[in-house]
């Protein structure tokens, strides 16, 4: 009845989804008495992946033979690890790739699938979780009736457990078959922070007028140490590259912190944010919707304002170092 | 080619969310439903745009009750070349999907193409277990697709880039923004579709995975904390000390 945590290291590195998905799972391995094993496929190397222990995993399945990104492969590889572990519930980033493969592993052991996560499961009466819906407008409590349970994890939703520890590394050959999935070329996206995890996000809008007006929003951006996103048609317009583009078409995302430039917060544009723990809106005209849905707000002048707030930022960051 | 796209209906972006029966069901009262807009802006443009260039048909398939009709009308009214109603209340996801794969199974369809999540559930989960059910190759959040012969190129997001893979048909994709652009149905194609045809077939037994067992409303926002524009550096103290994430 273990409890069994697929995570991504394709590319070598323990991202922070992959650790919230293990802490996850480990936390419900624990509430039910029972093990958290990790399944994870690439070259990564023993020592990272030895990680998950922090968050309360105890083992760590490695297949090395395994490299790209077909979820079918991926789903047989789950699968196998999840009879090796006699799995009961398996969690998932609700991530790109998780977003892909769970599908699958619930298709193929006729095992209810949770997708988005934003809480535990509640045991009490049977097994529910909590997700969001409608876009972030409301929420729905799901309840899995199948014996075999599974569940994605919303990105930034729980956090992480940092409890402590080391988990045991074990390489774990499978055959998946053979791939159905060439790829081609690999394009990275430019700046450090993945928008999709980060913790802290600086946005902004056609309210500051033109591409080359977004020198201060990188700036304070960098100074938080933040990802940088934008309204849909400043995507659209290309004033910004599309894969920063957030809402209700464009990428949902649940960082602590969302600071709103110049985005009059329509309600599509809102469907991809309102989950975000605090937001700030920056805005010249009082009657932005964006200030409803705001936790802090400041009407006036982008041009002035986010300057201001950038050397504020700086003088703090001086000060407590 | 041959091509099915799941077509689903969900709630207008604008439609003011509630729910009935004890908060066990959403309240359909008042509520304008559209196709929803991934499967028909994306899926069912970019299905189009293939047959229209090289030949083939495009079936629609929804799961629902007649109600549904609607909008199964408007994606022939876009140019779908017929549609498939599996006579069904749409439950959970696996359901769904579990009708369109027996439907699929046995027809030859080169690909199947699904929008990347509904704007209601926002689950993603239709298409990965379709491709599950069929045991097909299943890329997911595309948004570019070109076929030559049996060969499918795709433009994929991954986590913190895109991804440009290579596939044989058969295969499922889920669709996302950049596949092609929303197309208005003209006085034609709405003419067109009330005689097109659209064949209503009973559904398979599934067991039923997930339930919505609550639904419920997120606590309402206190009031925005105002900050006055000529003391904007306050923030970083607000946001330090009060809300602590910095
Ligand atoms: C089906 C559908 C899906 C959509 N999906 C999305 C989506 O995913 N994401 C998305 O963002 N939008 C989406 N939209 C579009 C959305 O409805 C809005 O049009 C869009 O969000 C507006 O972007 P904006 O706020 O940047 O621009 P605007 O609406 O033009 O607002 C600009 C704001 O900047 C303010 N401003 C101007 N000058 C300054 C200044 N000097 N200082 C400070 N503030 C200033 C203005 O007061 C205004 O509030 C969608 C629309 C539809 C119909």
């Amino acid at each position: 009845m273990a409890i069994l945590i697929f995570a991504d290291t394709s590319n070598g590195k323990v991202s922070k989804n992959a650790l919230e998905a293990a802490s996850y799972g480990a936390k419900v391995a624990s509430s039910l008495g029972t093990s958290a094993t990790v399944i994870t496929f690439g070259n990564a190397d023993a020592a990272a992946l030895a990680a998950f222990g922090t968050q309360g995993v105890t083992k760590v399945l490695v297949n090395r033979s395994l490299s790209n990104a077909d979820s079918r492969q991926i789903s047989k590889l789950v699968v196998g690890a999840a009879e090796k572990e006699g799995a009961s519930v398996i969690v998932f980033s609700h991530d790109l790739i998780g977003r892909a493969v769970a599908p699958r592993v619930s298709a193929r052991l006729g095992a209810g699938l949770v997708s988005g996560a934003i809480d535990y499961p509640n045991t009490s009466a049977g097994f529910t979780v909590k997700v969001n819906l409608f876009s972030g407008k409301a929420y729905g409590e799901i309840e899995v009736l199948s014996e075999k349970k599974v569940i994605s994890v919303l990105p930034n939703s729980v956090g992480l457990a940092n409890a402590g520890g080391s988990a045991s590394v074990e390489d774990f050959a499978f055959d998946a078959g053979a791939s159905s999935v060439k790829v081609k070329e690999v394009k990275k996206n430019e700046g450090e922070i993945s928008l999709p995890e980060a913790e802290l996000v600086v946005s902004a809008g056609r309210g500051m007028k033109g591409p080359e007006n977004w020198g201060m929003i990188e700036e304070l951006a960098k100074e938080l140490g933040a990802a940088t996103a934008c309204s849909r048609p400043v995507a659209d317009i290309g004033w910004r590259p599309h894969h920063e583009h957030v809402g209700q078409t464009g990428i949902a995302i649940a960082p602590n912190l969302y600071i709103a430039v110049g985005i009059s917060g329509a309600i599509q544009h809102l469907a991809g944010v309102n989950r975000s723990k605090v937001i700030v809106v920056v805005n010249s005209d009082p009657e932005a919707p964006f200030f409803k849905a705001a936790d802090y707000g400041i009407v006036g002048d982008a041009f002035q304002v986010v300057p201001q707030i950038t050397e504020a930022l700086r003088k703090f960051k001086a000060s407590h170092n | 080619m041959k091509i099915l796209v799941a077509i689903s209906k969900a709630p207008d972006t604008t439609s003011k969310i509630a729910f009935a029966d004890n908060d066990t069901k959403f309240n359909e009262a008042g509520v304008q439903y559209i196709v929803n807009p991934y499967d028909e802006w994306y899926a069912l443009v970019r299905a189009l745009e293939l047959t229209e260039t090289s030949g083939g048909t495009v079936t629609t398939i929804t799961v629902g009750t007649p109600a549904d009709e609607p909008i199964i009308r408007k994606a022939l009214a876009i140019g779908a070349t017929d549609a498939v109603r599996i006579d069904a209340e749409a439950t959970d996801a696996f359901f769904v999907a579990s009708q369109i794969a027996a439907y699929a199974k046995d027809k030859g369809f080169d690909m199947v193409m699904l929008g990347k999540e509904t704007i209601d559930f926002n689950g993603s989960q239709v298409g990965g277990m379709v491709a599950e059910l069929l045991d097909l190759p299943y890329v997911s959040i595309a948004s570019k697709l070109d076929v030559a012969g049996s060969t499918a190129t795709i433009e994929c997001d991954i986590q913190g880039g895109t991804e440009v893979v290579e596939a044989n048909l058969p295969l499922v994709i889920s669709c996302a923004k950049g596949m092609a652009e929303q197309r208005i149905p003209n006085m034609r194609g709405i003419m067109a579709a009330r005689t097109k045809p659209l064949a209503v077939v009973p559904p398979v037994e599934v067991a039923k995975l997930t339930n919505v067992k609550k639904f419920s409303m997120p606590p309402a926002k206190s009031a925005c904390k105002m900050i006055p524009a000529d003391n904007a550096g306050s923030l970083i103290e607000l946001l330090h000390n009060e809300a602590k994430v910095i």
